[in-house]
């Protein structure tokens, strides 16, 4: 994986069912570094990261990876990042390491099993998804995201549903992952350690 | 371009694990065709008659059955986020899940269409006719109707919305593929409703995926 350089967002706003929820939301990261998002329910956190993700396209503002711009080049701009929201992307019928291997064949990732190992599933590769418990599910779903081999990981609570054995095993993945060059921008309230993580604050723009 | 194939493959595994979507169509379209002997009495000259248009129009209500699964199960758990969010146009993931559509739902009828033509007393020199006119016709079902069912998707009672949306649309479709066995008895020549069939399935094989990949960015809004 080669290291991410420059992300760069700039005075992001974004407005849901008539109600602007934030504005000028600006931040750069440079490879290694973490953000964590963090604010009331309903400030927009989840809605900042689809925006980051490029599902959503914001009401103002920019974003780039190094020189490409989301606007100009969606594509290119989607490659290196990965996004985890709430629900998992998991097919009941598939085993875990089918669900892993398809997401991580079409993003080019080469590291199922690696993945399966950092997450402490390797024992449940093969079988079917619908037989995890929702912990397993949600570990599933996080050797996913370290299989494809993004260098941006976007997390929207990451560690729901798992217990602290799984958490320290998150925290590290994480570690690694920056160490490797990567970027981690995450949605949690205080059950997950990144060092010297960057600190964003969505403040209620209601009030 | 190696991305686009797994993702057919994806679905078509997909649907042969769960093993209903495939029997569901199939299984609808031959009850469906079964119950027209019922109601409209076992002479075989009347069944003859009417075999082309009952079998189009169980098509056409077999593949509308199908169309709630195409994203309906990847917007529940989030497959469908994923899939925008791949480094490949939305258009190409949409068309992909438009042919693995075809695949899956229509190809069996059109494969189990002659049999039940015969079973029906259809001529046998219409039973070609009526495999070329479905062969040709349904690619413009599933492309028409994987765009409504992005268009409802997320919406309550979906199914009903749905089949008002695209039932209309598939009235050409209907039109041209029964009037091309029709054209056949009468000497008139299929060649011109074919011809229309397959140009219509090609526009709506072009035109629809980019249509159906701006509704799923709209659902994911």
């Amino acid at each position: 994986m080669s290291a991410l350089q420059g992300y760069k967002v700039q005075s992001l706003a974004c407005r849901r069912g008539g109600r602007m929820l934030f504005t000028g939301v600006s931040f750069a990261l440079d490879a290694g570094d973490a953000l964590l998002i963090s604010g009331r329910n309903g400030v927009g956190k989840t809605s900042l990261l689809r925006i980051l993700s490029g599902l959503v396209r914001p009401e103002d503002g920019q974003l780039f990876i190094g020189n490409t711009s989301a606007d100009d080049d969606p594509e290119a701009y989607r490659a290196p990042i990965a996004y985890l929201g709430h629900r998992n992307a998991l097919k009941p019928a598939l085993s875990v390491r089918d669900n892993i291997q398809f997401w991580a064949g079409l993003r080019g990732g080469m590291r199922t099993e690696d993945a399966m190992i950092a997450m402490n599933i390797t024992h449940l590769a093969d079988t079917p998804v619908r037989l995890l418990s929702s912990g397993q599910k949600r570990r599933s779903a996080l050797a996913r995201l370290y299989a494809c081999g993004a260098q941006l990981w976007l997390l929207d609570e990451p560690s729901t549903g798992l217990d602290a054995a799984s958490r320290k095993r998150l925290d590290a993945m994480i570690a690694r992952h920056r160490e490797e060059g990567g970027i981690v921008i995450a949605v949690a309230h205080g059950d997950l350690i990144m060092p010297d993580a960057k600190d964003l604050r969505l403040e209620d723009n209601a009030l | 371009m190696s991305a686009f194939f797994s993702l057919i493959r994806r679905d078509l595994s997909l649907a042969w694990k769960h093993g209903n979507a495939l029997l569901m169509a199939l299984g609808f379209f031959i009850i469906a065709i079964s119950l027209f002997p019922l109601s409209l009495g076992p002479d075989r000259e009347t069944l003859g008659r009417v075999a082309g248009g009952v079998i189009w129009v169980s098509a056409l209500f077999s593949v509308m059955l199908t169309l709630e699964r195409v994203f309906g199960p990847d917007h529940e758990d989030g497959s469908l986020e994923q899939l925008t969010l791949l480094p490949l146009p939305l258009g190409m993931v949409a068309l992909a899940k438009t042919i693995a559509h075809w695949i899956i739902a229509s190809l069996p009828l059109v494969l189990a269409a002659p049999l039940v033509a015969v079973a029906l007393n259809l001529p046998l020199n219409q039973v070609g006719i009526l495999a070329i006119a479905l062969l040709l016709g349904t690619p413009a079902l599933s492309a028409i109707g994987c765009l409504g069912a992005a268009l409802t998707l997320g919406v309550r009672q979906s199914g009903v919305i749905l089949s008002l949306l695209i039932l209309p649309l598939f009235v050409p479709i209907l039109i041209f593929g029964a009037g091309a066995v029709e054209a056949s008895t009468n000497g008139t020549g299929a060649q011109g409703a074919l011809q229309i069939l397959g140009a219509i399935s090609l526009i709506a094989i072009v035109l629809g995926p980019p249509v159906t990949a701006s509704a799923l960015r709209l659902a994911m809004e």
